[in-house]
């Protein structure tokens, strides 16, 4: 065992592996951290616990992880490149470890320009860092973890052992280079990889066939990424807005037929869209762990953390595995 | 050549208008041909100040004048001394400009007129854009003569992050995304493998990130201590 964390153990039992996301509060509010773990904890192995994603200003993933371990969840905390250089990365790695915490997602973070594209004010005049990117982060946990040295060389009496993650974003720009992407990051030593969302499963296995010929899923742990859809309207948004994401016409058709079911009526509108959405992720989940090399699914309803107690029984994947003593 | 832009007249005028004598400089080389601070520039905006103080009815006299490089002691040999006469100099060269001038004028301020803000080249006329960050150790033999770190959003070492969209950058879709045009020229020169080694942490300490930097010749210097 590199870590010992649950999803580690999860991985190596051959069991495919559930992973969701829980963001984070723009507040000092623990409560909703710890109402969120609630609802995610027994339906997933661990949860990703978002760096200030979009580069918005929440909890740290830290705190938040480790609020959410109190709570019974195993977190996966995240790590951006964006807001920290390789010092305190490291002190950050070391407290990490000394909470308790097992595994780190390293990611390079959106641009603080995305703070403010939505709503918010955020802040796109922040400075960033990227004193790093995300195979050299991963590279100095993987250092850090197995030889007890920090970047610059010198000693670690206590290790930090974690599981260290990347993303991978299979269908970006320019695809045929993804494959390689994603072997860099493992070379460097990601233990387990989380997928941007996936819609477009037929691509997606063009993308796996190719890691599979570089031997790539021998020496990682791919787990697909699916973002659970709301509504129609945002599988368009993602389809047209979001890098490395396409979705099939006929899932927006899905979405737009059961809105339209609805007639006039708003809410149920928005209702007949979510069981639609879950319906979608779940047969996404069915299809994505019927891939060769696929060791589990990251499973993201963004802002909708109770959805997943539902999808993951749809999906039969209920109970998860448990390997407390 | 070092790229800048003129700053917003208000904001010049807010600079200036307690000073009664003025001298706007311009400097002839890199940004003369960005158009924001050649003698045309100091010409054009000591025109704009004048008429702006008779506007606001403040007494000011504004001069005006270009000098081939605000960057090396040769070229103000011949003006300093008149320099050091006005009450503030304008300067619209770069931002080394303003700091070389300032250290040699004396007790006259030395304000600047122009927002300093790459190295990059020109591809076409009146379009500049941004190609290197003077990082202190060159990787432009990995990546195709692209520059990773003044292109890249993100400074990125090993392969594009996940925002690239259809190669632009997810910064904006003005921007070209630096490692998609990395990896599009690595295959034109048919040394795409080179990308699948993982670059290491860099040092930054050779960069501004070590403090400031400077250069020694030793051979320019030995030949100045002899004369
Ligand atoms: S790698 Fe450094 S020196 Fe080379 S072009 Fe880029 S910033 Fe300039
Ligand atoms: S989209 Fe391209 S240029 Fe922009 S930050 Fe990502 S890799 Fe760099």
């Amino acid at each position: 065992m590199k870590s010992g964390s649950n999803l580690e153990k999860v991985i190596k039992s051959g069991q495919p592996a559930v992973t969701a996301e829980l963001g984070p509060p723009m507040s000092a509010d623990a409560h909703e951290v710890i109402k969120k773990a609630n609802q995610l904890k027994g339906f997933c192995d661990a949860a990703n616990i978002t760096d200030c994603q979009t580069a918005v200003v929440r909890i740290s993933s830290i705190a938040a992880a480790y609020i959410a371990l109190r709570e019974g969840l195993e977190p996966v905390m995240q790590m951006t490149c964006r807001d920290r250089n390789r010092i305190a990365m490291q002190a950050d790695f070391l407290g990490a470890a000394a909470l308790g915490l097992k595994n780190c997602l390293c990611i390079a973070g959106d641009h603080q320009s995305f703070s403010a594209a939505g709503r918010l004010k955020g802040h796109p005049g922040a400075k960033n860092v990227y004193d790093v990117d995300t195979c050299q982060l991963v590279g100095i946990m993987k250092k850090m973890r197995d030889e007890g040295l920090q970047q610059g060389g010198d000693k670690l009496e206590v290790a930090p052992k974690f599981f260290i993650g990347a993303s991978w974003t299979p269908m970006g720009d320019p695809i045929d280079f993804r494959p390689y992407n994603l072997k860099k990051k493992v070379d460097a030593g990601a233990d387990f990889i989380q997928t941007q969302g996936i819609y477009d499963m037929e691509l997606f296995k063009v993308q796996m066939e190719k890691a599979r010929n570089l031997g790539l899923h021998e020496r990682t742990a791919v787990l697909a990424g699916i973002i659970v859809p709301k509504s129609a309207m945002m599988l368009k948004y993602m389809d047209s807005s979001v890098a490395g994401v396409s979705v099939p016409k006929e899932l927006i058709q899905r979405m737009l037929k059961a809105k339209d079911a609805a007639g006039d009526d708003k809410k149920k509108a928005k209702e007949l869209q979510e069981q639609e959405g879950m319906k979608i992720t779940v047969e996404l989940i069915q299809q994505a762990l019927e891939i060769p090399g696929i060791k589990g699914v990251h499973v993201q309803a963004i802002e909708w953390e109770s959805a997943i107690e539902h999808i993951v029984k749809a999906a039969g994947l209920y109970p998860r595995p448990d390997f407390s003593e | 050549m070092i790229v800048g832009q003129q700053k917003k007249f208000d904001e010049i005028w807010e600079m200036v208008k307690g000073f009664r004598k003025v001298m706007v400089l311009g400097c002839n080389t890199c940004i003369a041909v960005c158009h924001a601070g050649g003698d045309k520039e100091a010409d054009a905006l000591a025109s704009m100040l004048k008429i702006k103080a008779a506007n606001e009815k403040v007494s000011m006299d504004v001069s005006h004048g270009a000098i081939q490089r605000q960057c090396e002691n040769e070229f103000f040999t011949p003006v300093l001394e008149d320099l050091a006469k006005y009450d503030l100099v304008l300067s619209i060269a770069c931002g080394v400009g303003v700091n070389f001038l300032s250290a040699r004028i004396g007790k006259t301020p030395v304000y600047p007129g122009v927002n300093t803000q790459f190295f990059g080249g020109v591809p076409k006329p009146g379009f500049f854009e941004e190609l290197c960050g003077g990082c202190g150790s060159c990787v432009l033999n990995l990546t195709g003569g692209i520059c990773p770190i003044a292109r890249c959003s993100k400074s990125l070492m090993n392969g594009p992050c996940g925002g690239t969209n259809k190669g632009k950058c997810e910064v904006s879709q003005d921007i070209d995304c630096a490692w998609f045009l990395i990896v599009e020229r690595m295959k034109q020169l048919g040394t795409l493998e080179k990308l699948f080694e993982v670059q290491p942490p860099r040092d930054w300490s050779g960069s501004f990130h070590g403090g400031p930097r400077r250069v020694v010749v030793e051979h320019l210097r030995d030949i100045e201590e002899k004369q």
